[in-house]
């Protein structure tokens, strides 16, 4: 099994959270998983890119076009980012507004629960919920306890559930 | 065996724990800061006594990794490529002189570059230095590179260099862990005065053993280049790589199906290379594709005929190995089919200071009080008043008082009327290199205001404490190094403070602080911009937050978002005015004053 996945976001959006649940799930599993994360001065609101590499990789950056599948949490990376993804690639961008791939208003969502970085999770949900990443919901959901700071966890499991049930509603 | 989700940074502090390291001092700077930051997270993991420190700057955390290891204990000290210029002076000393207890210097150079004022070398650095240096591809690689580094520095009792990269340090991955190994080491340092005190006299012999050392380094069975070889399809032709760039290739061969196919090494050691490995690449090989980070190191080293490299310009000379330019140059190496050259991405979304950030306040108040004024600032997120206009020039640690010094200075003997030079500098970066700067600036008698940005924290890098709030790395309490008796004590007469979210207070003490350096015995006026860096939710939990909304008197002249430029504000593009994100926003209220129209107001006060 070998899958490439870019998370993008601008900085403070809970990019580094849901690239580390995600790598969690497949260190759970005992898959190898590389990632490469962005620090420093772009988490103050830039642009912010992490890739993941899960199977047999030596390296976490991922070429051009190699990308199987995108979580967008903001939706003007897209003219940035869109080149790493295949043609075919899974496309799951937080926005409200219609366009490319499959959207979820994750910030309004995440918005009425009352902390808006929760749509990070809400869009993790997504992309599970429609088979576009390697890991069941199950195994998300163990990763999340893992992961999350224990008072936030069952907002963050709320937030992943509402978003595995979006396409049924 | 256990394993663990681990970053780079994270993989390389366990490593630190597990080799026995007993003293580890760094200075924070992406993308090295989580190493330490590790270190102390584990603490409890380690097995010895163990003695964390962020250091002041650089140089005071080698000198104080290096007189542990004068001990016999082993040692470590983290910086980014940057900060080993701060510490250059004692570095370079050491490769002659050498360390007893083993003695690590974890240096975390930023290709690209992503966080960084440039892309220099540590690996050249070393060279030119004398000094061993690794480059690890991986975070798991990193790891088990450091006990048998430390083996190494305490067999020839020389320091080792770690040379990370940001692809190294902020990936993760997952990574075994073993038992930390208990060294029941005692301080013992025996005065040695030939060696640690070494005169000019002493210097042509330990320079001597130094070059003798570096030979047999050279030769050390752990640690030269290893080989995946080829199927002889492609017959003398060989691809030698290091660091993360090796990492890179190997995937980059596994897609293009080549894997197996051409002879490929990974160079661990850069420095010293071992001349037979040299001489073999050039006996037997006629084309080489030398891929490394950032500058040829390798390449000339190995100054082979066929060489194909930054020197031939076969590989980029500057930014990152990234594998899509790996995929470039392969190609033309290999003569496979050219990749379709990709149109260069944007840069995406700029990186602002964050809403309700006091630094956005005092640059406002700054820029509105002195519109030709001359701005010098410094590293650290206050870098991004850039986006304001009040922030001119950004070199190196510390370099903005002096600097402001310097404009001062050439100013002044034209005659006429001298522009105001406000400096900005950060709490950290003042107590880091800008303490003997303003001495200086007082000393040569530049009239230059000081806005001492004090947001009671190392803020760029994630929250590091500074001296002034009275805490260690590792949470205990100690001495409290106030700000004002210091700047008094550099011989400054005025010293004000003021929260900058208090914008007419502070406009009135930036016209005073110009008077004063405007009146005949006056001097450097120093204003402390206090306020608590809002990513601290200590800080967010105690102010006050009312929402802030935009009324119907809004011209829509977009001054908010254009001057201002805070995350929260933006124009709605489809009815021309200005609008609050309620994700975003603090309630800060500094944009209040902004507004010409007065449209921006608390929502209470409606």
């Amino acid at each position: 099994m070998k899958q490439q996945i870019v998370v993008s976001g601008i900085g403070g959006q809970g990019v580094l959270f849901l690239t580390r649940v995600i790598a969690q799930v497949a260190v759970d599993r005992g898959i190898p998983v590389l990632t490469s994360e962005s620090h420093g001065m772009a988490q103050r609101g830039g642009t912010v890119l992490s890739t993941l590499k899960v199977g047999n990789f030596a390296a976490p950056l991922i070429r051009t076009g190699q990308a199987d599948v995108a979580l967008l949490l903001f939706e003007a990376n897209l003219a940035v980012h869109r080149a790493l993804v295949k043609d075919d690639g899974e496309l799951l961008i937080n926005s409200d507004r219609e366009g490319e791939g499959d959207r979820i208003d994750g910030s309004g969502i995440a918005r009425k629960m009352g902390n808006a970085v929760l749509s990070n999770l809400v869009l993790l949900g997504r992309a599970v919920s429609k088979n576009a990443l390697f890991c069941t919901e199950e195994e998300c959901i163990a990763a999340i306890g893992k992961l999350a700071p224990a008072k936030f966890i069952e907002q963050n499991l709320q937030a992943f559930r509402i978003g595995v049930q979006s396409l049924q509603q | 065996m256990n394993k663990e989700l681990m970053m780079g940074n994270d993989a390389i502090a366990r490593g630190l724990l597990e080799a026995g390291c007993q003293v580890a001092a760094a200075y924070p700077g992406t993308p090295s800061t989580e190493i330490l930051q590790s270190v102390i997270n584990r603490k409890d993991q380690a097995v010895n006594p163990l003695h964390i420190e962020w250091s002041v700057n650089e140089k005071i955390a080698f000198e104080v990794a290096l007189a542990a290891s004068y001990t016999g204990k082993r040692s470590v000290a983290v910086m980014k490529q940057v900060g080993l210029n701060v510490a250059a002076d004692p570095f370079m000393r050491t490769a002659y002189l050498g360390v007893k207890g083993g003695m690590l210097t974890v240096v975390a150079d930023d290709p690209g570059p992503h966080s960084s004022q440039n892309e220099q070398d540590t690996r050249l650095f070393c060279l030119q230095g004398r000094v061993p240096v690794l480059d690890p591809s991986s975070p798991a690689e990193a790891k088990a590179m450091i006990g048998p580094a430390y083996q190494l520095s305490e067999k020839y009792e020389m320091n080792i260099v770690l040379r990370p990269t940001t692809r190294v340090c902020h990936s993760r991955q997952s990574v075994a862990l073993a038992e930390p190994v208990k060294l029941d080491r005692i301080a013992a340092f025996v005065p040695d005065t030939g060696r640690w005190c070494a005169t000019p006299a002493f210097l042509p012999g330990l320079h001597r053993s130094l070059n003798a050392k570096l030979e047999q380094i050279a030769q050390e069975p752990h640690w030269q280049p290893r080989l995946l070889v080829g199927d002889e399809s492609r017959p003398r032709v060989a691809l030698v790589a290091s660091g993360i760039a090796h990492a890179n290739l190997v995937d980059l061969l596994e897609e293009l199906g080549l894997s197996g196919t051409i002879d490929l090494y990974q160079v661990l050691m850069p420095y010293p290379l071992n001349p037979q490995f040299v001489e073999h690449l050039q006996q037997d090989y006629d084309r080489l594709l030398v891929v490394e980070e950032t500058y040829p190191v390798i390449e000339l080293q190995l100054a082979h005929p066929g060489a194909c490299g930054k020197q031939t310009g076969a590989v980029p000379r500057e930014g990152e190995l990234t594998p899509d330019v790996l995929y470039q140059a392969l190609a033309a190496f290999l003569g496979l089919d050219t990749p379709p050259t990709m149109a260069a991405p944007g840069r995406g979304q700029r990186p602002s200071l964050c809403p309700g950030c006091p630094h956005r306040a005092a640059f406002y108040s700054i820029k509105k009080t002195f519109p030709d004024g001359i701005f010098p600032s410094d590293i650290g997120c206050y870098t991004l008043g850039m986006n304001l206009d009040a922030v001119h020039t950004v070199h190196c640690m510390g370099a903005c008082i002096s600097q402001g010094a310097g404009f001062h200075q050439a100013y002044k003997q034209d005659g006429g009327r001298v522009p105001t030079v406000v400096v900005t500098i950060g709490d950290s970066t003042f107590f880091h290199a800008g303490v003997p700067a303003l001495i200086n600036a007082v000393l040569q008698d530049a009239r230059i205001i000081v806005v001492i940005l004090d947001n009671a924290t190392a803020a760029m890098t994630g929250g590091q404490p500074v001296p002034h709030m009275g805490s260690t790395a590792d949470g205990r309490k100690t001495k409290i190094i106030a700000i004002e008796p210091l700047v008094k004590a550099a011989g400054v007469d005025f010293i004000e403070s003021c929260d900058p979210y208090q914008h007419d207070r502070f406009e009135n003490l930036l016209k005073k602080a110009d008077a004063h350096t405007r009146s005949e015995d006056g001097g450097v006026a120093v204003l402390i911009s206090r306020h608590g860096c809002l990513m601290d939710p200590q800080v967010r939990k105690m102010q006050e937050a009312p929402a802030v909304i935009i009324t119907e008197d809004c011209i829509g002249c977009g001054q908010c978002v254009e001057d201002f430029e805070c995350p929260a504000l933006s124009m709605d593009e489809e009815n021309g005015i200005a609008r609050v994100d309620p994700d975003r926003c603090h309630g800060c209220g500094t944009c209040i004053p902004v507004c010409p129209a007065q449209a921006i107001v608390r929502k209470e006060e409606l």
